[in-house]
C-alpha cells in the first residue's frame, strides 16, 4: 500500500516513540536492577508522557479534521498483527508479575527495603506519600501516565468532537486526581492509620473489598476518625443513591466513560483497539451470562462476609469464608479477569472486555440502563445508509446498525455512552441523548419517509 | 402456496424478503443473486478501501440469519427469464420456477461511449467486483483522474486519496455539485477537496483516453484539448438500470422497468422495486427514476405488503438525503435546488472559517417551508419532516431550529445568529426558543 506521509510527521512522530522508547528502556534497566541515580527517575516521568504526547500530535498533525480511521484493518497494530501480539504478551506478562510475583518486580518482601522498578520509584513515592513504594503504588503511577498521554493523543484525534474533548478531559482529571493523587496523598498523611480505599468513585460492586470485615473496621476504626467514617458513608451513598440516581439521568457512561479508571484506560490507551470487539449473537449472549453471573457472584460474597461480620464468624455453612468467598473471587474476578484478561488481551479482544464481560458496576448499571433510565441513541429517522461504521467501531460489541436501520432507539444494559458510532456515522444517524422515558423504547418503528407504510390502518 | 422468487440480493430484493417472511411465516422465499452469496451494503465499498471495515463488516445480517428466518439465497445469475412460463433460467443450467416474480436488479455504472472507456485500468464503480477490480487497478500506481462529479464519483476520488495516489477529478459543470446545491456550498467543498489535495478541474469534459503500447490506460484528453497522463481512470457518470439481460421479453422498459404505483408491472405476477425501477407516471412530488439507498429500502417493504396480500401503493413522502464528502456532512430535507425558482425565498447563512452551512427555501407568498440543505451540522429528520407535512411556516421553523438539531451534545451552535440574520433580511422579529422534548416528540402522542 502506497503510504506515503509527509516528512515533519513522520520525523514528529519518529520523536515521539523515540522519547517513550528511551523511557521504556530505562524502566527495563531499573527492573534488572541496576543502579539507577533519581534523576533518571524524573526523566522516565517526562519522557513517557511527552513521548505519547509528541507521537498523538504527529500522527493528526496537518491533516484536516475528521475521522481518522485509514487503514484501521491494514495495520499490524489494530488488526491483531504482529506488534499486536508483541504487545498483548508484554502486558499480559506485567499484569502476571504484578498480581502474583511482585517480588520479581522489586517488592522488598514483609518490608525489607525494595529494589528493581519498584525500588526505582521510591524516591517519587517518599516525594509523593513519604513512604517507599509498592507494587500497586508503580502501577498506579504507570496507569495514570499511559491514560493522560494517550488521552490527550485521542483529543488531538478527535478534536473537532466536543462531546469526545469533553469526555476525555474528565477521564484524565479523574484519574490523575481522584485516583492517584488525592488517594496518596491521604495515604502519606495518615500513614499511622489503618488501610482502607480512597479513591472517591471506587464504588462498590467495582470496589469488591468494600464491605469485607477487614475494610469495614479499618474505616470505622477510632483511630481514623472522620476521615474513615466519610468515606464509609459515601461508600454507601455512592453504590445506593449516586450511582442509580446517575444513571437514570444520564445513562451508565456518567461512569463507564466520564470517571472510570478501567474505563479511562479503555478509551485512551485502548483506543486503537476497539474495533476488535466481538459483534456477534453468540458473544452477546455470552456476555449477558457473563456479566450478570459477576455480579451475582460478588452480591453472594458479599452477603456472606456481611454474615460473617455480623455473626461474628469466618465460617459460613462450615466453609472457611476468606477460603471459599474472598479469595477466589479476587483472585478469578479482581485479578485474573479485570487485569490479565481485561486490559493483557487488550490488542487481541478489544479495549472492553472487562467491562462487558465482566464488571459487576456495569452490570448494576446496566440493569437501570436498559429498564429505568433517560438515556437512550436516538436514530435519525431513514437516514442510515447500513455501512456498519457504527457497529464496527461499537466497543461494547453492540451491532448499532441493527437498530439505525430499522430505525429503533438504541436501547442496551451494556453501551457505556463513549459515543463513538455517533462520531463515526457518515450519515448523521445517532445522537447520544437524555429524553423522557416515555417513547423511549420503540420496539416497532415505522421508518420514516414511507408514507405508505406509515399510513397503514 | 406461492414461491416468491426475487432477483438481485440488494438493499430492496433483501427488504422484501425480510418483510415477506415477518409477515407471513410460511411462504416460500428465493433470492437469486450473482454478486456475492450474502447481502452487503455497498454504501460500505469506500470504507473497505480505505481500511475502515473489513469486507465482512459491511454485511448487514450474520451468516445464519437466513436459514433462520427461511429465506433460500440462490448465488447464480439469471440469464434469461421466461415470463411467460414464469420461470428463471440460470446461467449454471438450472431453471427455477416462480409464482411471483421480484426485480430488484440494481443499476450499473454509466458509460458514455467515450473512446477507450473499456481499455484495461478504466472502471466505474458499483459491485463488490468493481471493487476488487479497483485493488488490482491501483497497485503500485502514483496517479488517476475520476470523471464526474457526482456522489459516487468523490466517494472514489477520496478512496484514492486515502493512499495517497494524486488524483485529478474532472468536473464538467462550472461548479462541484451543480444541481444539488448552491455555489456558496460548492465554493466550501471545492475548498474542502483542495485541502485534501486533489486537483479539482470543472468545466472539464472527457473527450479520450489514451492507451500505452500494452494498451492499458494512460491519461486523458479533455474537451479543452489538456492531455492529463495518469495510470487508472475512474469513470463515475452515474449509474443506470441494469435490465440489459430483460431486453426482448414481453417485459416494458425504457430506462428502467416500467411500473405502476403498486410497483407491478405489465405482468401482474412480476414486480420491480430499487434502481432498476422507472415508474410510469411519478409519484407525487417525485421523480420517476430515485436511485438511492432508502427509496430501495421502502419499494421492498411496500412491495411486501402486496405480496402477502394487502396491496400497497408506493408513497414516498419527503424528499430526503445526506452524504459525506471528504469530512463534511451533507443533509437535505424537501426539495431545495441550486437556482432559487420563481416565487421561492432563501435564507443561507455560511460559517467563516469553518465547514457549516445552512439553507433554508420558503414560499415567497405564505412563508411555507419547503427545503433544507445543510453541511456540517446533523438536523433531526422526524422533526423536519413533520415541519414540511404539516406546512410548518419559515418563520416558525427558524424560532425551533434547536428542536431540530442533532448534533451530539456538548457541541455548539449558530442558531442565534442565524435567527438574527433571518431577522435582519426578512425585516422579522422572531425569536430563538429552547429545545422542548414535548414538541420534539409529538408524534408518539398522535
Ligand atoms: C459506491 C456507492 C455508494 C453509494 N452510496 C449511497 C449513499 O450514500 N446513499 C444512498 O442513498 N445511496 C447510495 N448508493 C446507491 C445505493 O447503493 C443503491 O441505490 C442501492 O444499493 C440500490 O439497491 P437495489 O436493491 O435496487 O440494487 P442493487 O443493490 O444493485 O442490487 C441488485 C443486485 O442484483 C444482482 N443482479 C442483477 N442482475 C442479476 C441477474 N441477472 N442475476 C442475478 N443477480 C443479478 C446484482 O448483482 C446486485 O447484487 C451508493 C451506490 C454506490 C455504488
Ligand atoms: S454508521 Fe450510520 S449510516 Fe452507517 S450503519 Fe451505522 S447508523 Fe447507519
Ligand atoms: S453503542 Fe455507541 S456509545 Fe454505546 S458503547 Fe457502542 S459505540 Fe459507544
Amino acid at each position: 500500500m502506497n503510504t506515503a506521509e509527509p516528512k515533519y510527521r513522520i520525523t514528529g512522530k519518529s520523536i515521539g516513540l523515540g522519547l517513550t522508547a528511551i523511557a521504556l528502556v530505562v524502566l527495563l534497566l531499573a527492573a534488572f536492577n541496576l543502579d539507577l541515580p533519581s534523576i533518571a527517575l524524573i526523566l522516565v516521568l517526562v519522557t513517557l508522557p511527552l513521548g505519547m504526547i509528541v507521537f498523538g500530535y504527529s500522527s493528526y498533525l496537518g491533516l484536516p479534521i475528521g475521522i481518522k480511521n485509514d487503514g484501521v484493518w491494514t495495520r499490524s497494530l489494530s488488526n491483531r498483527g504482529l506488534s499486536a501480539w508483541i504487545i498483548g504478551v508484554g502486558l499480559t506478562t506485567f499484569y502476571v508479575l504484578l498480581y502474583w510475583f511482585p517480588e520479581i518486580l522489586g517488592q522488598g518482601a514483609d518490608g525489607a527495603k525494595n529494589y528493581g522498578l519498584i525500588g526505582f520509584f521510591d524516591p517519587l513515592s517518599y516525594a509523593i506519600k513519604g513512604s517507599p513504594a509498592s507494587q500497586w503504588f508503580v502501577y498506579g503511577t504507570l496507569y495514570s501516565i499511559a491514560i493522560l498521554g494517550l488521552g490527550i493523543k485521542f483529543i488531538f484525534k478527535y478534536r473537532h468532537n466536543r462531546y469526545q474533548f469533553w469526555r476525555t478531559v474528565s477521564v484524565i482529571i479523574a484519574q490523575l486526581v481522584l485516583a492517584y493523587f488525592i488517594p496518596e496523598i491521604l495515604e502519606g498523611m495518615n500513614q499511622d492509620k489503618p488501610y482502607f480505599a480512597k479513591d472517591l468513585k471506587y464504588f462498590f460492586p467495582l470496589n469488591y473489598y468494600f464491605f469485607e470485615d477487614w475494610h469495614l473496621n479499618n474505616m470505622m476504626a477510632s483511630e481514623s476518625g472522620t476521615l474513615g467514617m466519610f468515606y464509609f458513608l459515601w461508600g454507601l451513598v455512592g453504590f445506593l443513591v449516586v450511582t442509580p440516581f446517575l444513571t437514570y439521568f444520564v445513562g451508565k457512561r456518567w461512569y463507564c466513560s466520564w470517571v472510570c479508571g478501567c474505563g479511562g484506560l479503555a478509551e485512551t490507551a485502548g483506543d486503537s483497539f476497539r474495533q476488535l470487539s466481538d459483534k456477534s449473537l453468540r458473544s452477546w449472549k455470552l456476555e449477558r451470562w457473563l456479566i450478570h453471573g459477576v455480579l451475582a457472584y460478588i452480591l453472594i460474597v458479599t452477603g456472606v462476609v456481611l454474615y460473617g461480620y455480623f455473626a461474628n464468624s469466618y465460617n459460613f455453612m462450615g466453609l472457611d469464608i476468606y477460603t471459599y468467598f474472598r479469595k477466589p473471587y479476587a483472585f478469578v474476578i479482581g485479578a485474573a479477569f479485570s487485569g490479565v484478561i481485561g486490559v493483557g488481551f487488550y490488542p487481541l479482544l478489544g479495549n472492553r472486555v472487562w467491562c462487558r464481560f465482566g464488571c459487576p458496576m456495569a452490570a448494576y448499571m446496566g440493569i437501570f440502563q436498559r429498564f429505568k433510565s433517560r438515556f437512550r441513541i436516538t436514530t435519525n429517522g431513514g437516514q442510515c445508509i447500513s455501512c456498519g461504521n457504527c457497529s464496527t467501531y461499537c466497543e461494547q460489541g453492540i451491532d448499532v446498525r441493527w437498530y439505525a436501520q430499522r430505525g429503533q432507539n438504541v436501547i442496551r444494559a451494556s453501551c457505556v455512552g463513549c459515543g463513538i458510532c455517533s462520531a463515526v456515522c457518515p450519515r448523521g444517524v445517532l445522537k447520544l441523548e437524555n429524553g423522557p422515558e416515555e417513547g423511549r423504547i420503540n420496539e416497532n418503528p415505522i421508518i420514516i419517509g414511507n408514507d405508505g407504510i406509515r399510513l397503514k390502518n | 402456496m406461492d414461491k416468491i422468487v426475487i432477483i438481485g440480493n440488494g438493499v430492496s430484493g433483501v427488504t422484501t424478503a425480510r418483510h415477506v417472511r415477518k409477515r407471513d411465516p410460511n411462504a416460500e422465499i428465493v433470492i437469486v443473486g450473482s454478486e456475492t452469496k450474502y447481502f452487503f451494503a455497498r454504501t460500505a465499498l469506500m470504507y473497505v478501501f480505505m481500511g475502515h471495515m473489513k469486507f465482512e463488516h459491511t454485511k448487514p445480517y450474520e451468516d445464519s440469519f437466513w436459514e433462520k428466518n427461511r429465506i433460500e439465497l440462490c448465488f447464480a445469475h439469471v440469464n434469461e427469464v421466461d415470463f411467460e412460463n414464469k420461470s428463471l433460467h440460470l446461467e449454471n443450467g438450472k431453471t427455477i420456477h416462480y409464482d411471483k416474480l421480484v426485480l430488484g436488479v440494481g443499476s450499473k455504472p454509466r458509460k458514455f461511449g467515450w473512446k477507450g472507456e473499456d481499455l484495461p485500468g478504466v472502471q466505474g464503480l458499483y459491485s463488490c467486483q468493481d471493487l476488487m477490480q479497483l485493488e488490482e487497478n491501483t497497485a503500485g500506481i502514483k496517479s488517476a483522474v475520476v470523471v464526474g462529479g457526482g456522489l459516487i464519483g468523490v466517494e472514489l476520488v477520496e478512496m484514492l486519496r486515502s493512499r495517497n495516489i494524486e488524483v485529478t477529478f474532472l468536473i464538467r459543470e462550472p461548479y462541484f455539485m451543480a444541481g444539488l446545491v448552491g455555489s456558496g456550498e460548492s465554493e466550501m467543498l471545492m475548498d474542502h477537496m483542495e485541502e485534501h489535495e486533489v486537483n479539482v478541474k470543472v468545466n472539464s469534459s472527457l473527450q479520450e483516453i489514451t492507451s500505452d503500447n500494452n494498451g492499458r490506460a494512460n491519461g486523458v484528453i479533455t474537451e479543452n484539448g489538456e492531455h492529463i497522463p495518469c495510470q487508472m481512470v475512474g469513470l463515475t457518470i452515474g449509474v443506470t438500470p441494469n435490465i440489459s439481460f430483460l431486453e426482448n421479453t414481453s417485459l416494458e422498459m425504457n430506462q428502467g422497468i416500467l411500473v405502476d404505483p403498486f410497483l407491478q408491472t405489465n405482468h401482474s405476477d412480476v414486480f420491480a422495486i430499487g434502481d432498476c425501477v422507472e415508474f410510469r407516471t411519478a409519484p407525487p412530488g417525485r421523480r420517476k427514476i430515485e436511485q438511492v439507498w432508502y427509496t430501495g429500502r421502502m419499494m421492498g417493504e411496500t412491495v411486501a405488503e402486496t405480496l402477502t396480500g394487502t396491496p400497497r401503493k408506493y408513497l414516498p413522502g419527503q424528499w430526503f438525503n445526506s452524504a459525506k464528502f471528504f469530512d463534511i456532512e451533507y443533509q437535505t430535507y424537501g426539495s431545495v435546488s441550486d437556482q432559487l425558482p420563481e416565487g421561492q425565498h432563501e435564507f443561507f447563512w455560511k460559517h467563516s472559517n469553518e465547514n457549516k452551512s445552512f439553507r433554508l427555501v420558503f414560499d415567497s407568498s405564505d412563508n411555507r417551508f419547503i427545503g433544507l440543505n445543510v453541511f456540517g451540522m446533523r438536523m433531526r429528520h422526524e422533526v423536519i419532516d413533520r415541519w414540511l407535512n404539516e406546512n410548518a411556516s419559515a418563520d416558525y421553523c427558524m424560532e425551533h431550529l434547536n428542536d431540530a438539531w442533532f448534533d451530539p451534545e456538548l457541541y455548539r451552535n449558530d442558531f442565534q445568529e442565524f435567527v438574527t440574520k433571518y431577522n435582519q433580511e426578512f425585516n422579522k422579529d422572531i425569536h430563538l426558543k429552547s429545545k422542548s422534548w414535548s414538541r420534539i416528540l409529538e408524534r408518539i402522542k398522535v
